[in-house]
């Protein structure tokens, strides 16, 4: 055996030495950096990834609370009975009706609203102070209020200032009840859209907009070819999370019909809960969830990828 | 066109779009100003018709709202909101530090993981967390709130807080550990100073959030741990209508957050994007 050869295998050991160590380097290193991590993480897969696990059990059997011995396997039937409910098909539109109608509406009435708060002018922070308000509100502290005090058939607010201009009074909860709730929804999340969308318009380049005004275009025409492509991701942003949110609607509709006339203005959550927690049929309740989180993972899954381009997530 | 009639055709657009946006904010802002004089009135002249526009104010429901045993429930909300704000900080300040500064492998999966718990619609949740909690005795217990609002806002915070910390820059961290600072007292003298505001503006998110949870607390709670927004509707169901006192406690409910909302609005538009708009 030559010298060189056992230089060469001398080094390839030393080497392998050498980056064996650099592996057990790397490896305490990369648990030091994953261990501040670590309790966040298991916190949360705790508290949301194992309750949702129970549910897939439950909804595999048939549990009622009132009946504590009937708590048999029954295999996929709770499933079969959602897709002959009717009910469930009507709520699952009403959530859809309810969350869009809220979110489209609130976006178009922040956009105005950004604009209009985007020029200066006297009390201009007192304007923009109001007008966040509305979202400050406790959400079943806003519902009371529009129920009881805007929306009362007799001595309501709506009805009174409709009865000056020589509209019959209208009992909003029970003829329209979608409409009202989107009233209540909408009145809270106008600001929100305002907030995100405003803080778009401040972020627009000055010198961009004064180019454009040199070049003689105008308001219109400098709106629709820059600001609004400008405020493309906010707007984007503002609608993920604004329906992350609204399709979670709960106390609007707990407070203000019910989920009523019958089930005209329940969502999925509200019929969830119903039959969870005043029918306590468990199986059932917990199928739904289940038929829930999927459609939500299909929506969420084309949500999530714009969630990450608005962020700029980069590895 | 002369420049003296454009700059006047522009004034006087200018003044109708400021008209409007006067109108608008006061439309806006009108059911809050109705709720908060509703609950100076007397009950017959909250339910009138026509409505009172004008009254002698009295404090008379605000009494009732704070003597009628308001007390447990304010406490209720008080620790719910309190304790869950100061878990998730601890919790998620070590999270968003290992997400961002000395970022773990697969950063962009983690996040991922933390949003996609905020798209799962806690209906989906509450069947097994109601039965196992009672399993566990801990019904109607304001701990079972507690971590439950943790983890409710623990990942809008992790968000929040990264992007908070993507914005040190790195050579400050590094010209501290040249000086030969030690690892912890570089996060102590060094970094948290630099993003203390930013902290501050996820406490008042997740402030915002536990505060105004209303159904966890309505199916997860009875007489012992019941919060403010659940002692909202028991005022309403259990005595009619008694609308001036509902709107009494209805403001002093909401104040707080309202408070806390007008002063920092900045950060308020910070924290609702989940740290994405600065």
């Amino acid at each position: 055996m030559s010298t060189s050869t056992i230089d060469r295998l001398e080094g390839s050991r030393r080497a392998a030495r050498a980056a064996a160590s650099e592996r057990a380097v790397s490896r305490a290193e990369g648990w030091r950096r994953r261990g501040p991590l670590l309790p966040a993480l298991i916190f949360t897969i705790i508290v949301t990834q194992l309750p949702f696990l129970v549910t897939i059990w439950y909804s595999l059997r048939s549990q009622n609370l009132l009946r504590p011995g009937e708590d048999i396997f029954v295999g996929l039937s709770n499933y079969l009975d959602i897709a002959a409910d009717s009910t469930f098909r009507q709520t699952a539109l009403n959530s859809v009706v309810i969350t869009l109608g809220c979110v489209l509406v609130a976006m178009v009435l922040g956009i105005v609203l950004a604009l209009l708060l985007d020029r200066p002018f006297a009390g201009r922070s007192v304007a923009r102070t109001m007008l966040i308000t509305p979202f400050l509100v406790m959400p079943v502290a806003s519902s009371v209020l529009w129920s009881v005090a805007l929306l009362n058939p007799t001595y309501g607010l709506l009805n009174w200032t409709l009865g000056l201009v020589g509209i019959e009074a209208v009992d909003w909860t029970s003829t329209y009840p979608i409409v009202a709730i989107l009233m209540a929804l909408v009145w809270q999340w106008t600001p929100f859209m305002m907030l995100l969308v405003l803080a778009g318009l401040q972020a627009q380049p000055k010198d961009v907009l004064e180019a454009a005004s040199v070049d003689g275009a105008g308001p219109w025409r400098t709106f629709t070819s820059i600001t609004l492509p400008h405020l493309r991701r906010y707007i984007e942003l503002g609608v993920l999370l604004g329906v992350i949110y609204v399709v979670n609607t709960f106390d609007q509709i707990y407070l203000m019909t019910a989920g009523g006339p019958g089930t005209a203005s329940a969502n999925l959550p509200f019929y969830i809960y119903q039959r969870a927690f005043l029918g306590f049929d468990i199986g059932q309740a917990a199928a739904m969830g289940v038929v829930v989180v999927i459609a939500t993972i299909i929506v969420a899954s084309a949500a999530l990828r714009l969630i990450f381009r608005s962020f700029e997530v980069k590895e | 066109m002369s420049d003296v009639t454009r700059t006047s055709r522009g004034r006087a657009t200018g003044g109708v779009l400021t008209t409007l946006t006067w109108l608008l904010a006061l439309a806006f802002f009108f059911p809050v100003a109705w709720m908060a004089a509703t609950a100076f009135k007397q009950e017959n002249q909250a339910a009138s018709d026509p409505p009172t526009w004008f009254f002698a104010p009295t404090l008379d429901q605000f009494r009732a709202v704070i003597e009628g045993g308001s007390g447990t429930y304010v406490a209720n909300s008080a620790i719910a909101t309190g304790v869950s704000t100061v878990l998730v900080l601890l919790l998620g300040i070590p999270a968003a530090y290992a997400l961002s500064i000395r970022p773990v492998e697969k950063v962009s999966d983690v996040l991922f993981f933390f949003i996609s718990t905020k798209m799962l619609p806690v209906v989906a949740v509450i069947v097994p967390i109601y039965v196992v909690a009672g399993q566990l005795k801990v019904l109607d217990n304001i701990w079972t709130l507690v971590v439950l609002y943790t983890a409710m806002n623990l990942p809008i915070a992790v968000w929040m807080m990264r992007s908070f910390f993507l914005e040190v820059p790195g050579e400050v961290l590094e010209a501290a550990s040249v000086d030969g600072a030690g690892l912890m007292r570089t996060l102590r003298s060094v970094l948290m100073p630099m993003v203390a505001p930013g902290i501050a503006a996820t406490a008042l998110i997740c402030v915002i959030f536990a505060w105004n949870e209303f159904f966890f607390a309505l199916n997860l709670t009875a007489s012992r741990a019941a919060t403010v927004p659940v002692l909202i509707v028991s005022t309403m169901t259990s005595e009619g209508l008694f609308l001036a006192r509902l709107c009494a406690a209805a403001l002093l409910a909401s104040l707080p957050v309202i408070i806390a909302g007008w002063v920092a609005q900045k950060q308020l538009v910070r924290g609702l994007s989940m740290g994405a708009i600065k």
